[in-house]
């Protein structure tokens, strides 16, 4: 992950770790704190505790997003801080519903120049966001939305698991993991699990990015913590509800990024600090899918 | 039978899930309208299926969901499928009967504020903004509103419309072309409101047992305007209560 974040993460670079509410690669926006990446735009629908964390400790300028909230709890105190006074730093925010962050997404997977959508006709986010525009239908006599296509310069997405060549299989809420992927000028993987490409080809519907837009593959279990995994691990509630609490103040904030982000060299001290027993907890019990059969034909 | 001690939230919840009768499909929010769906499956819409922005359709969750995102909502599910597929396909193909959405405020007309309070460029409060609320306003077939009622809630003008509601009133919100039916419900803690007028104005048509309607006009910033008839919200049946304190949500994260 070290090496992955220092090879492609530039100051002032465009970024989306994206996953809803699962697949949120901690780990990763972890690391780019550690090495102190500074001016990013950062890209994601519901930017959760990590993009909390990681404005907390002044890595972006600027907030591409369509819901600011601690999913189910409450608040983002950090990014309120940032937008409300200007802590760390100021914070320039771009606004979309969610079908508007979707239709930028898939808008920029398939190089289109925008994407129409049933959306904001009679809200006030076209005014606050020039970017959104209410177009006549070419072909019929009413309004549509339209959204420019969103290209990250770097998406950084976790999953179940892939083989060596990127090719990454998940499951459970896919969110718009595959049109960041797309999108993105270029993609890291990080996987729970790095499996032979045997496994991927014995199951090719659940491939979701294909590694030929795949230019890094991190293994990292638990990689998502506190974020969750389908099948592999919950999410951390605890810490979803600590947040919370901590978060309220700066002070606190940063004395929890000295913890728990700055004072560990990686993930894996991060997990030997969180300790066995909570990871342990975390892990549901198994309810596994019957595997179909593709059939062989030859 | 004596009369049954119930909290505002257990009455939301009830009355939510009755409203549901008979509906197919319900666009489920976290934490109380979550319950409320649950309720009315296993009571008055044996049919009704759960729809998460999440991506979920068909979600048969086999504890409470911490949040739309929680992975109980997954197993067990018909379908597990993109956004972009559960935008698309299921909520602007129109296959969202009824959604339950809320806010920061709503006004007369039943449109709502979830983004700020006070001037956009320079927010008193900064709230969580739209998620899937502007689509999900424009694209169900009729949503109900679910909040407390609250005098900085009830406004007569919203510092923000994220969603649209009846707009302007009358057919303003057909006229710019929107597809879905709008608000038919607003689902308070003390009375609820419909549409049901040609001015598509919030009006109130049911008072909770022991609520007065003097109790109602002093938490709305305008002056209400009444149903032909009103009449008073049956209490929660102790069958409705013993389902929400046992089965849905025995830990009472919600009530």
């Amino acid at each position: 992950m070290q090496a992955a974040v220092a090879a492609y993460v530039q100051d002032g670079m465009s970024i989306a770790l994206e996953g809803f509410t699962s697949f949120i690669c901690f780990a990763a926006g972890h690391e780019i704190i550690r090495q102190r990446r500074r001016n990013l735009t950062l890209m994601r629908m519901t930017p959760d505790l990590l993009y909390d964390q990681m404005i907390a400790a002044g890595v972006a300028s600027k907030l591409i997003f369509s819901y600011l909230g601690n999913p189910g709890v409450g608040s983002l105190y950090c990014i309120r801080r940032a937008v409300e006074k200007g802590i760390p730093r100021p914070l320039e925010l771009e606004e979309y519903s969610h079908y508007g962050m979707v239709a930028r997404y898939a808008a920029g997977a398939a190089r289109l120049p925008f994407y129409p959508l049933r959306s904001y006709l009679g809200s006030d986010l076209p005014h606050v966001n020039p970017q959104i525009k209410i177009i006549d239908d070419p072909y019929g006599t009413g309004k549509i939305a339209v959204v420019p296509p969103l290209n990250p310069d770097l998406a950084i997405l976790h999953a179940q698991r892939a083989d060596a060549q990127g090719n990454t299989q998940l499951w459970g809420l896919l969110g718009m993991q595959k049109e960041v992927a797309f999108a993105a000028k270029r993609v890291i993987v990080v996987v729970e699990e790095i499996v032979d490409e045997a496994v991927i080809r014995a199951d090719p519907n659940r491939t979701l990015i294909p590694g030929l837009i795949v230019d890094a593959v991190v293994h990292e279990p638990y990689g998502a913590h506190p974020s969750y995994v389908q099948g592999y691990y919950d999410r951390d509630n605890a810490a979803y509800l600590a947040w919370d609490k901590l978060s309220q103040e700066q002070a606190n904030t940063e004395a929890w990024l000295d913890e728990w982000v700055y004072s560990v060299a990686n993930h894996t001290e991060y997990l030997e600090k969180l300790g066995q027993a909570r990871l342990v907890q975390l892990k549901p019990e198994p309810y596994l899918a019957p595997a179909v059969d593709y059939g062989r034909y030859r | 039978m004596s009369e049954l001690a119930y909290s505002a939230s257990e009455m939301m919840i009830v009355i939510a899930a009755r409203k549901l009768k008979g509906a197919r499909t319900v666009f489920v929010g976290v934490g109380l309208p979550n319950i409320a769906c649950n309720l009315a499956r296993y009571t008055v819409a044996p049919e009704l299926e759960l729809i998460y922005e999440s991506g979920v359709y068909g979600a048969r969750p086999e504890r409470l969901p911490l949040s739309i995102g929680d992975p109980t909502l997954v197993s067990g599910a018909l379908s597990v499928i993109s956004m972009a597929d559960l935008f698309g396909l299921y909520l602007q193909r129109g296959l969202v009967e009824v959604a339950l959405l809320g806010g920061a405020q709503i006004d007369q007309y039943g449109n709502l504020n979830s983004t700020v309070i006070g001037d956009y460029q320079a927010p008193k409060t900064r709230l969580p903004g739209s998620g899937g609320a502007c689509e999900i306003a424009i694209n169900a077939q009729r949503t109900f509103m679910i909040m407390r009622l609250k005098k900085r809630a009830f406004v007569e003008k919203l510092d923000f419309l994220t969603s649209p509601g009846h707009l302007t009133g009358g057919n303003s919100r057909t006229q710019l072309g929107i597809p879905g039916g709008g608000p038919e419900l607003v689902i308070t803690d003390k009375a609820i409101f419909n549409f049901a007028n040609p001015e598509r104005q919030m009006q109130l048509v049911e008072l909770y047992p022991g609520v007065s309607e003097e109790q109602v006009q002093a938490e709305i910033g305008w002056p209400i305007r009444h149903a032909a008839t009103l009449s008073v919200t049956p209490a929660p049946s102790v069958e409705e209560l013993r389902m929400i304190r046992e089965e849905l949500d025995p830990q009472a994260l919600y009530r």
